[in-house]
């Protein structure tokens, strides 16, 4: 019997992976980020309108540790990380996998503006030749990055306002075609301040209400992370909740309990910023994997 | 009719009225928003290939296409000639519309024609064929990690990543569903 050929090319990669996961813990705790697992199984996720949980029993597995590690803060914890499985219903294509690795981690003592700056020391340190190659582009990883608004973005590469394309329900299509397309092809771009209806869990910015201080990393075209200023206000928070709740539910999708928990000690944090960051996408654009099936030991379809 | 979950390579369905095959698929989501279903489509009667992206709550029909056994005689100057077994009937498939599969005919290889009306407009293969590799590079001894590859050519023209033990002359099990190598084959 030869070996599955399909899973024994994927040794270096494999043995790659295994390194930067290495290199991330190394960078965190450095930093004085405690590491902390919170439970997969949860009653209820955070309400997104386009994501959808897996069922596990009477409960969900969780879309993103994001409502435990808020709590955690308000417990009094300042900085934390956690790298850990989530599960999103139905999402498999090449950059995607309905069950892969995030790492968050969470600041009480920072905005979105320091996440940033925290992205580009950690892809620094796990490019120390400051270049990377990934799908025939070369990205210097080294010099200062792009920023971008959102508006601008859409201005530049899609001939229109971010928030008409809003308004003509072309957001997501136009980012998705037109846009993502041009982003972190030379130097990775930190996409900012993105509409306030397309920040759930994000602070309103305090001198334009109708952004949030939330932001996307991309590299080279492929969408690596987002993180924002956490919204801390219990009321605002439970307002977003019941219309996202309410969305979900007129969308014919199974509904979650209010995080009541969660609500009662939100605002025991004064201010926060937290980041999610796919794992798996990190290690393509590390190994040169274009498919995410080349970084993970199983697919779905490998079973 | 199919909803975008239901949309992946070698789906068949009707637009405007003609069969297309989805010829390479990928699903989508920017940051948080909708999910996006981004397919290349080939006209399988023209062999035009085309990009489209769908958002979910599209429907598609799927492309109603009868298949007929026949068995694969010849390329000539208009294309592969098949012919079938009981009619005697031959049609012709040009390169256009049968891409890459035309490297995993094989001489009197049985298949399924699929008709559109009377028209041969693809073929579905077996599973696995066996090729000849005529091209790699040769074995450096000591190279004995399973993952490492190379590429290598078939008796077909086809190109393709294998094993680096593989070397010119050995026949091997190619996939035709993704082109891919499955294995070495004892003679």
């Amino acid at each position: 019997m030869e070996p599955n050929w399909a899973l024994a090319r994927k040794r270096q990669n494999l043995e790659q992976r295994a390194r930067i996961v290495q290199t991330i813990r190394a960078f965190f705790v450095e930093q004085g980020y405690l590491e902390v697992e919170t439970p997969h199984r949860l009653p209820g996720n955070a309400p997104e309108p386009h994501i959808d949980a897996e069922q596990s029993g009477d409960w969900f597995l969780q879309t993103s540790p994001e409502l435990c590690m808020k709590r955690l803060l308000a417990a009094g914890y300042p900085k934390l990380f956690q790298i850990g499985r989530c599960w999103r219903q139905g999402e498999r294509g090449r950059r995607h996998l309905p069950e892969f690795s995030l790492l968050e981690w969470y600041r009480t003592d920072g905005t979105y503006l320091d996440l940033m700056e925290e992205c580009e020391r950690l892809l620094r340190r796990l490019v120390p030749s400051g270049v990377l190659t990934w799908a025939e582009q070369e990205i210097d990883v080294a010099s200062a990055w792009e920023r971008l608004t959102v508006d601008d973005a859409f201005r530049r590469y899609a001939g229109i306002s971010a928030s008409a394309a809003l308004d003509a329900g072309e957001f997501d299509l136009l980012l998705a075609e037109r846009i993502e397309p041009k982003l972190g092809t030379t130097t990775p771009t930190l996409l900012y301040d993105y509409p306030a209806p397309l920040a759930a869990l994000a602070r309103r910015k305090p001198d334009n209400p109708r952004l949030a201080e939330r932001f996307e990393l991309y590299v080279a075209g492929l969408e690596l992370a987002n993180g924002f200023s956490e919204l801390t206000d219990p009321l605002e928070q439970r307002q977003r909740f019941v219309q996202d709740e309410a969305a979900r539910s007129a969308a014919g999708k199974p509904g979650y309990p209010i995080p009541e928990k969660f609500l009662a000690e939100l605002g025991g944090i004064e201010s926060a910023a937290g980041i999610a960051l796919g794992v798996d996408r990190l290690v393509m654009l590390l190994t040169g994997a274009e498919d995410i099936a080349k970084v993970v030991t199983f697919t779905p379809e490998e079973l | 009719m199919y909803a975008c979950s239901d949309l992946r390579k070698g789906l068949k369905i009707l637009i405007d009225g003609e069969p297309h095959v989805i010829a390479q698929f990928d699903f989508t989501k920017p940051g948080k928003g909708q999910a996006l279903y981004k397919c290349k489509l080939r006209n399988m009667l023209t062999g035009a290939l085309f990009d489209r992206t769908y958002r979910s709550g599209e429907s598609f029909e799927p492309a109603q296409l009868e298949e007929r056994d026949m068995q694969y005689l010849y390329q000539d100057e208009a294309g592969y000639v098949f012919m079938d077994q009981k009619t005697y009937e031959q049609t012709t498939l040009t390169e256009d519309v049968l891409g890459d599969d035309r490297y995993f005919l094989i001489d009197n290889m049985e298949v399924k024609i699929l008709l559109f009306g009377e028209r041969g407009i693809g073929v579905t293969l077996p599973n696995f064929v066996n090729l000849r590799v005529t091209e790699a590079e040769p074995w450096v001894k000591g190279d004995t990690a399973a993952g490492n590859n190379k590429p290598a050519t078939v008796a077909s023209g086809y190109n393709l990543q294998v094993p680096s033990f593989v070397e010119e002359g050995t026949l091997i099990q190619i996939d035709t569903r993704t082109g891919e190598y499955v294995t070495r084959v004892k003679e």
